[in-house]
């Protein structure tokens, strides 16, 4: 594969950035990412992944942008109010880049496709805003050996872990999801918008790093972030042998009961 | 004792961090402890013991997107 005369001057500055190079800009134009929630951790990634050109950006979400989503989501615009988000996230990364393909997935993530859909990928990005869907992602990509991202944002903090093959789990982490009464969505307790930015372009870093094959991934790490105190953190973690998913002698085989009910039919 | 949770110097008599968790009324589920930088699987908070000036830090799963 060779690069075309406006794609050398599309990716100038990772084509003359030491250790990325026409290599690492290849990579990525070779490459499919799949994206879990067009949302606010989803709008920066896809954004940054598209710009950087990344070949293949599959965006799965059923739902449509709301008034209330734009606040963090800045792939959508007020004009996009009522459209499928993936179809106003696909406007958007087709005018940044055209050199990408959008394949849209216009359902939620669940039981029944995630198998299917996380197959066709190379790496996984969680920007999901739901525990059920976060646990999917984690236990398809654990079993299917594939590459992810997790993160979460929540008031005004943020965290996020990245996973390869053989590397500690969500659920080494987190073993199971918060009981419902303690869940806190950004529906119920708000969030700093920007913290969306904050977080997601770390996700989207990891995935670029991954695909191009440079530096050191948040693996066996959880990254915490904090906003009012402006303080990140790093926590070495590592693989519990006790984990249910990925432990020596794991409870969890297949993909069943995560119980995901899309946040537009719980409230508005 | 005298140990920092989540940056607060905290006095507890408790020597373990499955202890330190019922004291402190932790939740069962969707809850990380580190210690000393580092995340300690909650399959081991029984046996993980705590010690003058362990820094804590306890991480609520965050679910938002």
């Amino acid at each position: 594969m060779e690069l075309s005369l406006e794609q050398k001057r599309r990716y100038n500055r990772h084509l003359i950035l030491d250790g990325f190079g026409k290599e690492g800009q290849l990579r990525l134009l070779q490459s499919k990412v799949l994206i879990v929630g067009a949302g606010g951790l989803g709008s920066p990634v896809a954004l940054y992944l598209a710009a950087s050109g990344v070949g293949t950006i599959g965006l799965v979400d059923g739902d449509m942008v709301s008034m209330t989503n734009l606040q963090r989501q800045v792939i959508h615009a007020t004009k996009d109010v009522g459209r499928m988000k993936v179809d106003s996230a696909e406007e958007s990364i087709r005018e940044l880049n055209p050199d990408v393909t959008v394949v849209k997935h216009p359902v939620y993530l669940s039981e029944d496709n995630a198998a299917d859909l996380i197959r066709q990928y190379d790496f996984v990005i969680d920007g999901s805003d739901n525990f059920a869907t976060k646990y999917l992602v984690n236990d398809a990509c654990v079993m299917l050996g594939k590459a992810c991202s997790i993160g979460g944002i929540s008031r005004y903090s943020g965290q996020l872990m990245t996973l390869v093959p053989g590397s500690a789990c969500y659920r080494c982490l987190f073993p199971e999801p918060p009981a419902v009464k303690d869940v806190e969505t950004c529906a119920t307790v708000g969030v700093l918008g920007c913290i969306a930015g904050m977080l997601g372009t770390v996700q989207a870093t990891e995935c670029i790093k991954y695909l191009a094959g440079v530096g050191t991934l948040l693996t066996d790490t959880l990254l915490t972030f904090d906003a009012l105190t402006m303080q990140w953190n790093r926590f070495d973690a590592s693989r519990d042998e006790h984990c249910a998913l990925c432990g020596q002698q794991p409870t969890i085989t297949q993909l069943k009961e995560y119980a995901f009910q899309p946040c537009s039919k719980k409230r508005n | 004792m005298k140990i920092l949770i989540n940056d607060k110097e905290t006095d507890t008599s408790v020597s373990t961090l499955a202890a330190l968790a019922e004291e402190l009324n932790l939740p069962a589920k969707g809850v990380a402890v580190a210690v000393g930088g580092k995340m300690v699987p909650r399959t081991e908070w029984t046996d993980a013991a705590l010690h003058e000036g362990d820094k804590v830090i306890i991480i609520n799963a965050a679910c938002g997107g």
